[in-house]
């Protein structure tokens, strides 16, 4: 076992751990302080892929940005710590069915995939992935459209942001 | 001779190499080894710092400030230090052990990792992350989330009202400083911080781009939380905000974290627009470099110092006003220009590409100034105008008087 698949596995068990804490934990601050451990596994996974701009901008939006607002509306809300009733509703059966459908057919479907015994290709030296990142975003044989639906989106959201606050006198 | 870091690295390496230790473990010992010369340099430079901070804000108030202990009162920080440690630890009770403790170290240790990717040097530099500017971002980020950590886990609504002011600032001035750094890497066409002090070869970009240097000034002082900006702290409203519980070391850390990142943010805007280590002869003789970049960052800190010790407090209003309303606006239009600019003046020569790109800085700084003193002009006229008289509160009067 090389030095890499045994962080790859410490990462893996920080990352579902405190995923998995992030569900069950009462206290609402401290299952969002795990959701914030979580996002940053997924970084270190980024990282472990030799793809250190989704590892850095993981971090910038989910923790940076998502996160945060999360723990501030959290905190917001009222005696949100001492919370004393159930966990689950009525319902919680058929959402475990679900779960559980969907895992086992992603299951299945992973399982016929080849990637998992390929092993990654050497990066070489001068490889700038960034740089072909970003022409990939922004070249028509590519990804712009998605690129450009996602900034109108953006911008939809943005002007609507304004209009819900704007002043009329 | 001109880089002795270089040079001991690699006799270092080579002793190593030499004792029969493989190349893969040679490498994660220099790394090592690097990490902690560089986390322990700087802390050295934050001792001296608190010394500094002292000093500096004692002859802006027309005081000596400390000069008992050496000379010059420089041993009064280590008198310091060791005030803090034998201090008592308090921890408030309801306060939330585990996340009340880790506060203090994401402060500072937020601050030391973006030593990673500061150019002291050509040579000498922690990594040249192709992400670098993204990364300190990223680490702001990060120490945002160590303030209200801080805050909730105290168990004081002085606390939290702190760690909800820090959120509602930082999160607002992210926007202008991302879109400020954003200039200098469409000017040098790099993320890497190093490869843009490279990339500042006949000018620095604060020539070429000095509306963006500002803004990027503007809101990382904004981001550290220094006054103008100290709401989150605000000792005159609510006690000291975030650290109000903290003793000891503890409150040391936040203390010393703060002080380090002012330094921190100062060599990083020193690197991006005041050309980092450039200087005269500092290729040939990097050692040279880390001289002119702590020049250039310490006359920055000592800007920031400038300012913190000048201006009253702003208004949490009017904090958010000048940043959605001033600097992100400006901060956009200021990037859209120079990226235009940029495509418009690529085949012409050096000089006329940089007289070009100033003088449409120029420019809207001039427009800027106009739009504001027209706004100025109806908000004094505003201002001016007799104020609505209280009249009792009365249905029929109301409804016709509006």
């Amino acid at each position: 076992m090389s030095g890499l698949q045994i962080i790859f596995i410490l990462v893996a068990a920080l990352t579902l751990g405190a995923g998995l804490l992030a569900v069950t934990v009462r206290n609402l601050v401290h299952a969002a302080l795990w959701l914030i451990l979580a996002l940053f596994g997924v970084a270190i996974f980024f990282v472990l892929l030799n793809a250190g701009f989704l590892a850095v901008a993981q971090v910038v939006v989910y923790i940076g940005a998502i996160a945060i607002l999360m723990i501030f509306a959290i905190m917001l809300t009222q005696q949100v710590a001492s919370y004393k009733g159930t966990q689950l509703n009525a319902n919680w059966i058929w959402s475990a069915f679900i779960a559980v459908v969907v895992f086992a057919g992603l299951a299945w479907i992973l399982s016929s995939w080849s990637g998992f015994s390929t092993l990654p290709p050497e990066m070489s030296a001068r490889a700038d992935p960034l740089r072909q990142l970003g022409s990939a975003l922004v070249s028509p044989t590519a990804y712009v459209i998605p690129f450009e639906v996602a900034s109108v989106l953006l911008l939809a959201a943005l002007i609507g942001a304004i209009i819900i606050a704007w002043d009329r006198k | 001779m001109g880089d002795p870091v270089t040079f001991i690295a690699q006799w270092l390496e080579n002793l190593l190499l030499g004792w029969g230790l493989s190349p893969q473990w040679v490498t994660i010992l220099m790394t090592i080894i690097g990490v902690a010369a560089i986390a322990i340099f700087v802390l050295l430079v934050d001792i001296l710092l608190v010394w500094v901070e002292r000093k500096v804000v004692a002859r802006f108030q027309d005081r000596l400030g400390p000069n008992r202990l050496g000379p010059f009162g420089l041993i009064q920080p280590i008198a310091d230090v060791i005030k803090l440690l034998i201090k008592e630890d308090i921890t408030p009770i309801g306060a939330d052990r585990i996340v009340y403790n880790l506060p203090p170290i994401i402060a500072l240790a937020t601050v030391l990792m973006l030593w990673a990717v500061i150019p002291l040097a050509p040579t000498i530099v922690g990594t040249d992350l192709d992400v670098g500017v993204l990364y300190v971002v990223a680490l702001g980020a990060l120490g945002t989330l160590g303030i209200i950590m801080a805050g909730w886990a105290s168990n004081n609504k002085y606390a939290l009202i702190g760690a909800f002011r820090t959120v509602a600032q930082m999160v607002s001035y992210e926007v202008p400083m991302v879109i400020a750094v954003m200039v200098p890497v469409l000017l040098a066409g790099t993320m890497g911080i190093n490869s843009i002090v490279f990339a500042q070869s006949p000018v620095w970009y604060v020539v070429v781009a000095p509306v963006a240097a500002l803004i990027l000034f503007i809101s990382a002082i904004a981001e550290l939380g220094r006054a103008p900006f100290d709401l989150a702290e605000a000792e005159s409203e609510i006690v000291a905000g975030f650290h109000i519980e903290y003793t000891g070391m503890k409150f040391g850390m936040f203390y010393a974290g703060e002080l380090l990142h002012a330094l921190t943010i100062s060599g990083l805007v020193a690197s991006l627009f005041l050309g980092g280590w450039r200087g005269p002869g500092a290729e040939a003789y990097p050692i040279l470099g880390v001289v002119y970049f702590f020049m250039k960052a310490f006359f920055l800190y000592w800007a920031i110092m400038w300012i913190k010790y000048s201006l009253p407090r702003i208004r949490i209003d009017h904090m958010l006003n000048f940043n959605w309303k001033f600097l992100t606006p400006l901060a956009l239009i200021v990037l859209i220009v120079t990226a235009i600019l940029d495509k418009l003046f690529a085949g012409f020569p050096e000089w006329l590409y940089v007289v070009g790109m100033l003088l449409a800085n120029l420019v809207i700084i001039w427009l800027t100034v106009q739009i504001l003193r027209n706004r100025a002009k109806v908000e004094r006229k505003r201002v001016a105008e007799p104020g609505p008289i209280a009249a009792p509160q009365n249905p029929s009067v109301s409804s016709t008087s509006s």
